[in-house]
């Protein structure tokens, strides 16, 4: 379970989040939306513990990770999967190489057995004949794909979603979130997913919550938001231009 | 009365920005060295970055380095002509490239070459997040990314200085034997006789920490790099403009304390 509570964080002077409380529960998997540069990337790197908060307190299982340093944050790390906007796979790597990555350097595994775990994952997510390119040479829609197969090959039991969507069609976009959606079933990992994809998103998570202002302002069902009568949920669920939020 | 007080805010402004940098490389290059402590020790990563800065820069370095020594020859011999002692030509010429050309020189080329390369990489790979995935990893960045690097700029240098100054000193030969006259005995004979291992030992020192500073500044202003592609140019640029001048000042201190 991820518990985020009265979250601070600010960068040169400037306070992104303002008191940020959040729950997640096991096994869920929560969309967060919000305007674009408003915090919602850096709450996931909040999260993973690539950054500190100025304040506030991110619970995973009852561990702050804010408080971690050393190899207890290397061991909680390890429980997470992130799959990044751009996919930050390795250039200089094929993707079979970018799957097998994190087994080749964070486990005793053999040869063989690396192969066959970084194969079965890039078939999981129908690449198994693109193994030899590299980052390159393949789409945009592949790169999340494989982005998705290098993050679950740890079999991680939180995973993390920053606009897994972004610059891919309405086809693959929607492959991808049934992707995603089939992973979380089978492997049933905690997901927390920042997006824009409304309302598409609304029929594959289990819990949306809305960052405003440094804040979250709501945080309910796909249904309860959606309906939602507050003037600045309805005015960006439904991408009205009228309404509290300024167009910046 | 604001015109009064710009210059001094440009003066503090500079010192406050020179004073913040600089304690940020030092803390930089302290956790490098801190982490190169533990295992794992990725002999495989530092075996092939010793290949991208050492070996892929040799025929950089045996280009300048032959036409280091000709010029220098050529300019010696006809100074010492003045004096009737161009019977020196071989040991001017030596010494010369083993204390402060030969190190110099090739630091510039590799600074050129693969410092350039070195920031641009590391920079791209801090904007497209690919950092942030082996943070996320828990995987330790420096590890993967910079130790490498230091330990190779450190072994390489000394290496493709080496080739430098028996290039040069080939070089010197070609020019001072083939087209001036000077007698290959005489050339090699003063060589053997002026040249110490002391003076070898100060191109080795001085190769030795051009090759950290080189992969220091590099490593350090690719990790750092501002946003976008503006940001990974701006920074490989500061980064050569950084490693040439920290290069010549530093060879001038270090010539300085090796001298006395």
């Amino acid at each position: 379970m991820i518990e985020v509570v009265d979250l601070y964080k600010s960068f040169n002077n400037h306070e992104v989040l303002r008191g940020v409380n959040l729950k997640i529960e096991k096994g869920q998997t929560l969309a967060l939306i919000g305007g674009s540069g408003k915090g919602k990337s850096v709450l996931l790197k909040l999260i993973i513990g690539l950054t500190k908060p100025d304040r506030g307190k991110i619970l995973i299982n009852n561990q702050d990770i804010s408080k971690l340093r050393g190899k207890l944050l290397k061991q909680l790390k390890q429980r997470f999967g992130i799959v990044f906007q751009g996919g930050a796979l390795f250039d200089s790597l094929t993707v079979f190489d970018n799957v097998a990555f994190p087994l080749k350097e964070k486990t005793r595994m053999k040869e063989s057995q690396i192969r066959d775990t970084a194969l079965a994952e890039l078939a999981r997510v129908g690449l198994s004949d693109a193994e030899s390119k590299y980052p390159a040479e393949i789409s945009g829609g592949m790169k999340k794909r494989v982005a998705l197969a290098r993050c679950l090959v740890m079999k991680p039991e939180i995973v993390l979603f920053d606009e897994p969507t972004t610059g891919l069609d309405p086809l693959i976009g929607k492959a991808i979130h049934k992707l995603i959606r089939d992973c979380q079933k089978s492997l049933n990992f905690t997901a927390l997913m920042v997006t824009h994809e409304i309302p598409a998103i609304f029929s594959l998570v289990d819990r949306v919550a809305m960052l405003y202002n440094g804040k979250i302002i709501a945080s309910g069902t796909p249904e309860e938001i959606e309906t939602s009568q507050d003037p600045v949920i309805h005015q960006f669920v439904h991408g009205e231009l009228e309404g509290p939020i300024p167009i910046q | 009365m604001s015109w009064i007080l710009t210059p001094f805010k440009i003066i503090g402004n500079f010192a406050h920005t020179f004073i913040r940098e600089s304690g940020r490389m030092v803390c930089f290059l302290t956790t490098a060295f801190f982490w190169v402590l533990f295992p794992p020790y990725l002999l495989r990563r530092i075996v092939k970055q010793i290949n991208f800065i050492g070996v892929k820069t040799t025929l950089v370095i045996v280009l300048t380095g032959s036409f280091t020594g000709m010029v220098l020859a050529l300019q010696t011999y006809y100074a010492l002509v003045k004096f009737g002692a161009e019977t020196s030509l071989g040991p001017v010429v030596a010494l010369s490239l083993i204390r402060e050309l030969g190190p110099v020189i090739a630091a510039l080329m590799v600074a050129g070459r693969a410092g350039s390369a070195l920031t641009a990489e590391i920079g791209i790979m801090r904007i497209s997040e690919q950092i942030d995935a082996l943070d996320a990893m828990a995987l330790n960045p420096y590890k993967y990314l910079i130790i490498p690097n230091l330990l190779a700029g450190i072994i390489s240098l000394p290496l493709l200085n080496a080739i430098f100054v028996v290039v040069g000193v080939w070089g010197g030969y070609a020019v001072g034997v083939g087209l001036t006259g000077v007698s290959s005995g005489t050339y090699f004979g003063g060589i053997r006789d002026f040249v110490d291992a002391k003076d070898i030992l100060e191109g080795l020192y001085k190769s030795l920490s051009f090759g950290l500073l080189i992969t220091w500044i590099s490593c350090y202003k690719g990790y750092f790099t501002g946003y976008g592609a503006e940001g990974v140019s701006k920074a490989t640029t500061q980064a050569v403009v950084l490693s040439s001048v920290t290069i010549l000042i530093w060879d001038y201190f270090m010539t300085s304390i090796l001298l006395t």
